[in-house]
């Protein structure tokens, strides 16, 4: 679906003719992310980021089908053989670290992507299926990081591999057997190493078809922007190409200047030394710490430590930083104010910027923090207002909130007037009523 | 099959052809999720033998049972009384140390080096490492103390450290599993 308006795919080369009425694959790209999709034409910087996770898992898959051209997934030479495309394998060295630090620019950009529909209510209708194909990108997404931070098997890989299977060891009766399948033996060993190589390679594509998903589903209502008012007219829109592919051209310069400067300069500081120990079933490391993007989800983890009437403390931490994630699947229908972008709703926005995002903040440090006080008990008030966020304040904010006057259009909030309107009034006088809300 | 009863020819073909692939694609799922589970080799070696000759009252050494460590500890006898000492009923996961040992070997405190939390290896079955305010182990994950008879007392792991199957061989020798 798209606008009436859309420019429409006329092929005039004969060869672009032929194969339009063959295999109709460049009218398809060309309605998707061409001249023939209109986006509103007040998108602000934030609405780069969607563009920029695509890029980044594009790189993702690159260096990676790279490095399984050199690794061996065995747990004898897996950490040599890392070690080896470091140091010996052309370029070698610069695929590794692409790789890792590549991770780490996902997450920074679907962090971003996140917090962008979170603060704008990019979930709201009718877009609820976009952003719930999102949250299964980020689960999926989190799977593969946590599997590909395994393969070197150093110390932090080991040990990570051994905590997280372990958190389905806390789910009763069925947990051990459980955890013993997932890692096919009693402690992780080759067979968990080789399955999660597989798992590694393959999980990536899985996210490639969600994402064409992704941007199917988002392409229905199409894009929505920063006011959060839905596209009425032409003027309130601009072809895909070439605006925002220029634009997201320029992002990508900011990006790949950013991703260098960390691939070249600094490509382990969001490393862990212990990694570079061999594993050593043996002996844990004195402190061990997921990767960053994992740390607000891993305090969480950590946060229970009283058990909660029948329920023990383990199995309580487990269930809430899996809740953490599963209650934004929820979220379209918590909030109910029918207006959309934060910009517009000043309680809202109160929450977002002085509960939310601190609240965020507070785990993700304690997180990457030993478990002692002060950050348990950091990290426990932090919890608690994560979930109050999403299951009580997003609730009744969204039902006593008075939001301020919306602009009438798009066109409107960009040039202060919006002449077509006034040509449009059976239109219009719907939308003053659904401005008042 | 006649049309009179109610059951046509075609509906039963459907029947069974459906029900036909199900049982089919169970057949196909069982294979693929029984693969997964630990194999022959890996359960083959999954018990070991140790000489407890050495460990002099107070020492402890890590071996490995099932690829995972497992400490075995001569507790002195200050260590069984403070074990002893211990009112059961106040503990999180309440155990006796004669239940956790075997009759007549109340010394040997033999348990698996894994903390009942996520998984980490306690510290303490090694000489100068830290044992936490119980005198057990003490886990640096996420902060478990465990007393003389390896059982929890403080942190979040829900269990005392488990004491895996084992059995004295001779007076020197414990096989485990």
């Amino acid at each position: 679906m798209s606008f009436p308006w859309a420019k429409e795919y006329t092929p005039s080369h004969p060869f672009m003719q032929w194969m339009d009425q063959r295999l109709p694959l460049p009218r398809l790209v060309y309605n998707a992310v061409g001249g023939g999709y209109p986006v509103p034409r007040n998108l602000n910087y934030f609405w780069n980021f969607g563009f920029l996770a695509a890029l980044c898992l594009g790189l993702q898959i690159v260096t990676g089908i790279v490095m399984a051209m050199h690794y061996a997934a065995n747990t004898q030479v897996a950490f040599d053989t890392i070690e080896q495309t470091v140091r010996d394998v052309n370029w070698g060295w610069m695929m590794r670290y692409a790789h890792a630090n590549g991770a780490s620019a996902f997450f920074v950009v679907i962090y971003i992507h996140i917090f962008r529909g979170f603060f704008y209510g990019s979930y709201k209708a009718p877009r609820e299926m976009v952003w719930l194909l999102g949250v299964v990108i980020f689960l999926l997404m989190m799977a593969t990081a946590f599997m590909g931070y395994v393969l070197p098997w150093g110390q932090m890989s080991f040990w990570g591999a051994k905590v997280i299977t372990g958190l389905f060891g806390a789910i009763p009766f069925v947990g051990e057997p459980l955890q013993q399948w997932l890692l096919g033996g009693f402690a992780p060993d080759n067979a968990a190493l080789n399955r999660f190589f597989s798992l590694h390679y393959l999980l990536p594509f899985v996210i490639v078809g969600v994402v064409i998903l992704h941007i199917w589903a988002l392409h229905i209502p199409g894009s929505s922007n920063p006011t959060g008012v839905e596209v009425k007219s032409e003027s309130d829109t601009v072809p895909f190409y070439p605006y925002y592919v220029a634009k997201d051209g320029w992002a990508i310069g900011v990006f790949a200047i950013l991703f260098c400067a960390a691939l070249f300069f600094f490509p382990n500081a969001l490393g862990h030394p212990d990694n570079y120990i061999p594993a050593n079933p043996m002996s844990t490391p004195a402190h061990i710490v997921p990767e960053w993007y994992f740390w607000p989800f891993y305090a969480i983890l950590r946060a229970f430590t009283q058990d909660f009437f029948f329920i023990p403390a383990k199995l309580m931490g487990v269930l809430a930083m899996f809740g953490a994630i599963l209650v934004w699947f929820f979220l379209p229908w918590l909030d109910r104010s029918p207006v959309r972008s934060g910009s517009f709703r000043p309680l809202y926005r109160k929450f977002f910027f002085f509960g939310l995002i601190p609240a965020m903040a507070v785990l993700f440090y304690c997180g990457g923090a030993p478990a002692e006080e002060p950050y348990v008990m950091l990290s426990q008030i932090a919890a608690l207002y994560y979930f109050a966020h999403f299951l009580i304040v997003i609730p009744i904010v969204s039902a006593i909130e008075k939001p301020d006057p919306l602009p009438f259009s798009i066109t409107e909030s960009v040039l202060g007037h919006d002449e077509g309107a006034k040509l449009r009034p059976a239109h219009g006088a719907t939308e003053a009523v659904h401005g008042d809300v | 099959m006649a049309e009179a009863d109610g059951v046509r020819r075609r509906d039963f073909i459907n029947i069974a052809a459906v029900s036909a692939a199900g049982v089919a694609g169970v057949g196909i799922v069982v294979p693929l999720v029984s693969q997964m589970s630990a194999s022959a080799d890996v359960l083959a070696a999954s018990s070991t033998e140790i000489d407890i000759s050495s460990i002099q009252p107070g020492q402890a050494i890590k071996a490995i049972f099932r690829k995972q460590p497992v400490f075995v500890r001569n507790l002195t006898p200050h260590e069984i009384s403070e074990a002893n000492k211990v009112d059961v009923s106040s503990l999180r996961d309440p155990q006796t140390l004669e239940e956790r040992t075997k009759e007549g070997k109340e010394n040997w405190l033999i348990t698996m080096g894994v903390c009942t939390h996520l998984g980490c290896v306690p510290l303490g079955a090694g000489e100068g490492e830290a044992k936490g305010e119980f005198g057990g182990y003490f886990c640096p994950c996420h902060g478990s103390s465990y007393d003389t008879a390896a059982r929890i007392r403080k942190g979040p792991a829900p269990k005392n450290l488990e004491v895996p199957e084992y059995a004295f061989t001779t007076d020197t020798v414990v096989k485990i599993g």
